[in-house]
């Protein structure tokens, strides 16, 4: 049969047949099961209505416990057991053979990196556009054109970028904008000035935001001591104020690296296949893509503060730069975190990219290709489904914060 | 910080190119696959995007047609008169000249060029040429001539034919346009269907255990869909689904589940308590309620789910490659045959970015069509 037409009666099947469903089995019990007539009328309406809910929610979670909540206990299962022993429990040995591969810590580190800079830089530059934007009056078109990347597929993506990324040899025209900028670059001023001196500016102030958040976190046990009170959450304040030490630390000394660094200047680069780079310009590819969304919901975000708290900045004589970091930023820290947790979920399944861009060739692997490869290119299930239990385990801090969130509101 | 006199002209400026910038970053690389979708495979290889939206300068060399055949006598001398363009297929407007490759911009159009003992050339502006000279002059081979034209911006739409009505397997958009459409429109549309009345019901009925039900389906919303690749495969083969487009609708149904039921069951218990409660009073049914008053009013809420659900669909990859695309290929989705397209015609770059705007330009439709709702659907969605 036609798949269209096939596609059509599914959604005739599919929507009737649920439609249908949802009716006959209402019908069946207010008239047959318990109908609200005859002596027990009262109690059959009452024992109908204790019913009813779980009519209507019987398919949903039917379809979310088969297609979501078995799959993780089924894959924990198959992370334990062994394909070729006809499904023998092995223990950790799939785990084991996983650790020992250093493809997947090559994975693993790069999406660590991913981890941080994507949703870093998506949330930054969200907020800067959602900034610049909400103050002109061409503003609507500009987010427009901005959130426009969320509705482009990450193959399309790929292809875009792939496009930007292009290398011809050095003497033809380069048909990549990235090589016909770099090309510009001769070693003279202009260069120190773009290559050196920028990029180490951002990285101080990087190390500066950085660090400062990492004060924000440990001050609170420093200021206990002093008033006698706990602080809570002692180890997790700890921990970010190691990550954030260990952070500056490399900012620091990749600041150096910058001007020691010999640029090979008047060649055209491959630039996926540059070690340890690549894999920012593939991360560039999801940062285009994600900071539509972050404009979007910080824009509202920021809409929504006060006016009397800005202009009371205002009067007492802060500056533009006062009041954003200052007033602003601090109100809308909750939307920031939600927006922050949303994109690092992206980052955790990112796979359309890496696939299409580079399937994890010259070190840009991640978990979720890494994962792909051993499931069905290698057909090592075991492995694949240990490697997917680490996505899950990456994802889960962020799965229990948000359960707690919600039933905190519900309350 | 808007309203208060003087600190906004002093920043508007910075703002304003700022945006500029901002913008034209973002949109850049969108614009390069466009523009690039509609040059040649000649154009796309021999110069950056950029350079097609200018006229372009460009050297040529020329022979002048063979005076053999051509020349014509005119008193005691011999011409050849033509039209290079016409001659070789080309187009432009020739600015300069000249007859050595180590001076090809000697002369101006319209100038006469001696070539000693009387023999001259004259090259116009349209790429008309007069050559003339002595009979010995004007015969072997005909003049070599350098001329450098400007043409304007030229664009083709040919890839799209090829890419749309032509073309091989491998380059035929129109089958995986197609079989895209099928996935997705049922994946849509499916799980609308059962997310409404599950959100009715955590929504506005009262039954032991529906605030667990809530926490368990916000957990379910972050569970990756990366788990559920290998169990629900061996499901589907185990039950004779096997791969295809059922599984896979099934599949889409499965993981666009919680996003679905958590949009509409928050955007639902926002609806007005008073007209829920008196329908009730005069008698409607809870099936009732729900089809008559709570699926129209809902229907905002309706709408950004069902954009989300297809831009997801309709972008997927994953999926399709996991529960769809078998060893035949027949049942291959846009997603799928551009990553192939990058492995086999990588070069091929007018090939590659028509298929990629092929299967963006309806995603970027409907995004501009509803972006309201899409944007509404986020907040939502996001914003707690």
């Amino acid at each position: 049969m036609n798949p269209a037409l096939q596609g059509l009666l599914t959604i005739i099947i599919g929507v009737g047949g649920c439609i249908g469903y949802f009716y006959l089995s209402n019908q069946f019990l207010d008239k047959v099961l318990f109908p609200a007539k005859g002596p027990q009328a009262g109690r059959n309406i009452n024992r109908a209505n204790l019913v009813r809910p779980w009519l209507f929610l019987f398919p949903a979670l039917f379809a979310l416990g088969l297609y979501l909540a078995y799959p993780v206990f089924e894959t924990l299962r198959l992370s334990l057991t062994d394909r070729d022993l006809d499904g023998a429990f092995v223990g950790l040995s799939n785990y084991q053979q996983m650790f020992a591969e250093p493809k997947f810590w090559e994975a693993l580190s790069n999406n660590m990196l991913w981890l941080i800079v994507v949703p870093a830089a998506a949330t930054a530059f969200g907020l800067l556009a959602a900034q610049l934007t909400d103050r002109i009056k061409w503003g609507s078109v500009a987010k427009s054109l901005i959130f426009m990347p969320m509705a482009i597929s990450f193959v399309g993506a790929a292809v875009i970028f792939k496009l930007v990324y292009d290398t011809r040899p050095v003497d033809q025209n380069q048909i990549g904008i990235l090589n016909a900028v770099w090309l510009q670059f001769e070693g003279g001023a202009g260069s120190f000035l773009f290559l050196k001196v920028i990029p180490a500016l951002i990285l101080i102030s990087f190390a500066g935001i950085v660090a400062y958040v990492g004060w924000i976190f440990v001050a609170p046990i420093a200021n206990s001591r002093a008033n006698g009170g706990g602080a809570g959450f002692v180890p997790l304040r700890l921990f970010v104020a190691a990550a954030s030490l260990w952070l500056v630390y490399l900012s620091i000394g990749s600041l150096f690296g910058i001007f020691a660094f010999q640029f090979p200047y008047g060649e055209p680069q491959t630039w996926l296949t540059i070690p340890f780079w690549n894999s920012f310009f593939l991360m560039i590819v999801l940062i285009w893509i994600q900071t539509g969304f972050a404009m979007v919901i910080l824009s509202a975000a920021l809409r929504g503060i006060p006016e009397e708290t800005i202009e009371a900045a205002i009067v007492d004589g802060a500056n533009p730069l006062q009041v954003f970091f200052k007033i602003k930023v601090p109100q809308i820290m909750g939307t920031i975190v939600v927006v922050w947790t949303t994109i690092t979920l992206v980052v955790l399944k990112v796979f359309d990219i890496v696939f299409a861009m580079s399937n994890g060739q010259w070190e840009t692997q991640v978990l979720a290709n890494y994962m792909y490869d051993k499931l069905f290119r290698a057909d090592e299930w075991g492995v694949g489904s240990a490697s997917a239990i680490i996505i899950m385990l990456l994802v889960s801090p962020i799965l229990i914060w948000n359960v707690y969130n919600a039933r905190k509101e519900m309350k | 910080m808007d309203n208060i006199a003087g600190s906004k002209s002093s920043l508007g400026w910075v703002v304003q190119i700022s945006t500029i910038l901002l913008v034209a970053l973002w949109i850049f690389p969108t614009v390069g696959l466009l523009v690039s979708s509609f040059r040649t495979a000649d154009q796309i290889s021999t110069s950056g995007w950029w350079a097609a939206l200018f006229p372009s300068e460009q050297t040529e060399r020329f022979r002048v047609a063979d005076p053999d055949d051509n020349r014509a006598a005119r008193g005691d001398l011999f011409v050849v008169e033509g039209n290079f363009f016409e001659e070789n297929d080309s187009s432009g407007e020739i600015t300069s000249w000249g007859t050595s490759s180590r001076a090809v911009d000697a002369y101006q159009a319209g100038e006469v060029a001696d070539l000693g003992d009387g023999e001259t050339i004259t090259i116009n502006p349209d790429s008309s040429y007069v050559w003339s000279g002595t009979d010995e002059q004007i015969s072997g081979r005909g003049q070599r001539v350098f001329v450098t034209a400007v043409s304007p911006p030229e664009f083709t739409t040919d890839n799209y034919n090829t890419i749309l009505f032509s073309g091989t397997a491998g380059d035929n958009m129109t089958k995986a346009f197609f079989n895209t459409l099928t996935v997705t429109i049922p994946a849509t549309v499916i799980p609308i269907v059962v997310a409404a009345f599950a959100a009715y019901a955590l929504a506005w009925m009262d039954f032991p255990g529906r605030a667990l039900l809530i926490a368990i389906i916000v957990g379910l919303l972050v569970v990756p869909l990366q788990l559920a690749l290998i169990p629900l495969l061996s499901l589907h083969v185990g039950i004779g689904i096997g791969k295809g487009y059922l599984g896979t609708w099934l599949a889409h149904t499965g993981f666009g589940l919680p996003l679905a039921i958590y949009l509409l069951r928050n955007y639902m218990v926002g609806l007005p308590r008073d007209i829920i409660e008196n329908a009730k009073v005069d008698g409607a049914t809870d099936f009732q309620i729900f089809t008559k008053i709570i699926l129209p009013l809902s229907f905002p809420a309706l709408a950004s789910f069902a954009i989300f659900q297809f831009l997801w669909t309709w972008n997927d990859l994953l999926v399709a490659k996991v529960f769809l695309i078998d060893s035949t290929g027949q049942t291959t989705v846009m997603t799928d045959q551009i990553v192939n397209l990058l492995g086999t015609r990588g070069g091929n770059w007018e090939i590659l970015a028509t298929a990629a705007f092929v299967s963006i330009a309806v995603p970027l439709v409907v995004f501009f069509a509803m972006q309201k709702y899409l944007v509404r659907g986020l907040l939502a969605g996001s914003v707690k």
